[in-house]
């Protein structure tokens, strides 16, 4: 076990310094905040209305952003050939990937939310769905996303081609966190926390089994 | 019955583009199924020729 | 070498197969044709229902096709068989054009009812992914150079989309039932009256038939290009 924490805190160590992901992807969040009123305009019912889908979508985009450097960089300067060689299995390899990612851009687009949420005037029963919705949501992304970063891993710019591949897979994931929200904020029972959580955990646990597949074929010869 | 063909009032300008798009949908595929295969064909025969002669 | 003593017999068997599933394909088609364009107008949808004949179809292949490729895939992916990964290959554009044909006569068919060319209805937003999903797939092919690697990780994403896709599905369904908006009218049709099923069911052969007959052709095409790749890089080494 000890390896596969010497993996995490080292990816979140490289995504947490300056340039790294963890800036890009809030920087990215809180700038589509800021432009939809630009936008939509400044009209504060409207912007109520779409707020929390607004901030599910951010929050969503600005986690695909680091992806595509998730493994390629290891890649490219031979460090997951090494990893692949050591004690860790490719899977572990690529769950400590995912949990790093997720606690570096996830994680801080959550807790950032509630704030940003105020640029909206979300009704403040749906504050609480909104946070937790998003805890429980974008950790599928990160998961998600990983299968499609070891997937590209080989392609020269894989970043342009990877929200392609993982957006479509994704919608479960928007669907039911935005029905989270708007339950919370009609007061209707819908189910849908329940069923974000469902397809997150499945989509956590399995993830790393495709994204090791992928890895895998990338990486021998 | 063939009158019906010529009809369908407010709703021919939506019948028929529907039929017209499949039909030239299909007939595109044919084309460039059958033309890319002509091609392949054409280029695997000079090859082998190159390698006889 | 030895995964290419198959095609030979690939090509023997497509090559003599293939005639008769074009012309069965040919006739499906054409007498579905002409059922459609001469069967009665609907109680309720007068003529539009004759979308009917040519969206559904389009619907159900575009969905066969995408199975087809994951079986394939997965084939591909478990004996390690080129051509079934070729299979799988050579079906995805096929796919695309179905699921195409099913999105723009789907949105011709809404269109006298709704008012509009697009509505965000549980199944047309569904195609609508599954465009995407293709797209995905077919890009992520032309991405990787080479062509055995292309071909696994391909097969990954379609497997990952297969189990995706019924999930994707139930969600757009929900979400759907959940934003309900004026119009509850299902792009299907309440019910299907049997003078109807004769040319649905007819063009629904014609259509598969059809998708065989081209994915063969397509995969004939692939193995003629890929012996002409071989006896280039044989003649530079």
């Amino acid at each position: 076990m000890n390896s596969f924490w010497a993996l995490l805190v080292r990816d979140i160590r490289l995504a947490t310094r300056a340039g790294g992901s963890a800036m890009l992807a809030l920087a990215f969040f809180a700038a589509v905040l800021i432009f939809v009123p630009f936008a939509i305009g400044s009209n504060s019912r409207l912007l109520a209305e779409v707020g929390a889908g607004v901030v599910w979508i951010a929050a969503v985009l600005a986690a695909l952003l680091a992806l595509d450097r998730l493994f390629q960089a290891d890649f490219e300067d031979g460090s997951l050939d090494l990893l692949a060689l050591g004690p860790l299995s490719l899977e572990a390899i690529v769950a400590a990937k995912i949990a790093a990612h997720w606690l570096t851009t996830g994680l801080p687009l959550t807790i950032l939310s509630p704030l940003l949420a105020l640029l909206f005037d979300i009704p403040s029963p749906a504050f609480p769905a909104l946070v937790v919705s998003l805890a429980v949501g974008t950790p599928a992304v990160s998961a998600i996303g990983s299968i499609g970063g070891a997937l590209t891993l080989t392609v020269r710019r894989g970043g342009l081609i990877l929200p392609l591949l993982i957006l479509p897979l994704l919608s479960p994931v928007v669907i039911f966190g935005a029905g989270a929200v708007l339950s919370a904020e009609t007061g209707l029972a819908n189910g849908a926390f329940w069923l974000l959580a469902a397809f997150s955990m499945g989509a956590v646990v399995l993830s790393p089994f495709a994204g090791a597949a992928a890895a895998r074929l990338n990486l021998s010869g | 019955m063939a009158e019906a063909l010529f009809e369908m009032g407010r709703y021919a300008a939506f019948v028929w583009p529907a039929y017209g798009i499949t039909l030239v949908g299909i007939a595109c595929a044919i084309a460039f199924t059958l033309r890319a295969y002509r091609r392949a064909k054409k280029r695997l025969a000079s090859l082998e020729d190159g390698r006889i002669r | 070498m030895f995964g290419w003593a198959n095609p030979k017999r690939f090509m023997e068997l497509s090559g003599a197969v293939l005639p008769w599933v074009a012309g069965a394909a040919g006739l499906f088609l054409i007498v579905g044709l002409y059922l459609s364009v001469t069967a009665p107008p609907d109680y309720q949808q007068g003529d539009s229902v004759r979308i009917m004949f040519v969206h559904v179809p389009a619907a159900w292949i575009s969905m066969m096709a995408y199975g087809w490729m994951a079986l394939a895939s997965a084939i591909g992916l478990i004996n390690r068989h080129p051509l079934a990964d070729v299979a799988a290959k050579e079906a995805a554009p096929l796919g695309t054009l179905f699921t195409a044909l099913a999105l723009i006569t789907g949105s011709l068919w809404g269109r006298p009812m709704w008012g509009t060319y697009w509505v965000w209805d549980a199944r047309l937003t569904s195609f609508l992914l599954l465009l995407f999903l293709y797209f995905g797939y077919m890009a992520l092919w032309n991405a990787i150079e080479d062509e055995t690697r292309a071909a696994r990780a391909a097969a990954i994403l379609a497997l990952v989309g297969a189990v995706n896709l019924p999930i994707i599905e139930f969600s757009v369904d929900w979400w759907s039932t959940l934003h309900q908006g004026e119009s509850i009218v299902r792009v299907n049709g309440p019910l299907i009256a049997p003078v109807f099923l004769w040319p649905l069911f007819l063009m629904a052969a014609g259509y598969t038939t059809l998708f065989f007959a081209l994915l063969l052709v397509r995969m004939r095409t692939e193995i003629l290009a890929r012996r002409s790749r071989t006896l280039i890089l044989q003649a530079d080494g």
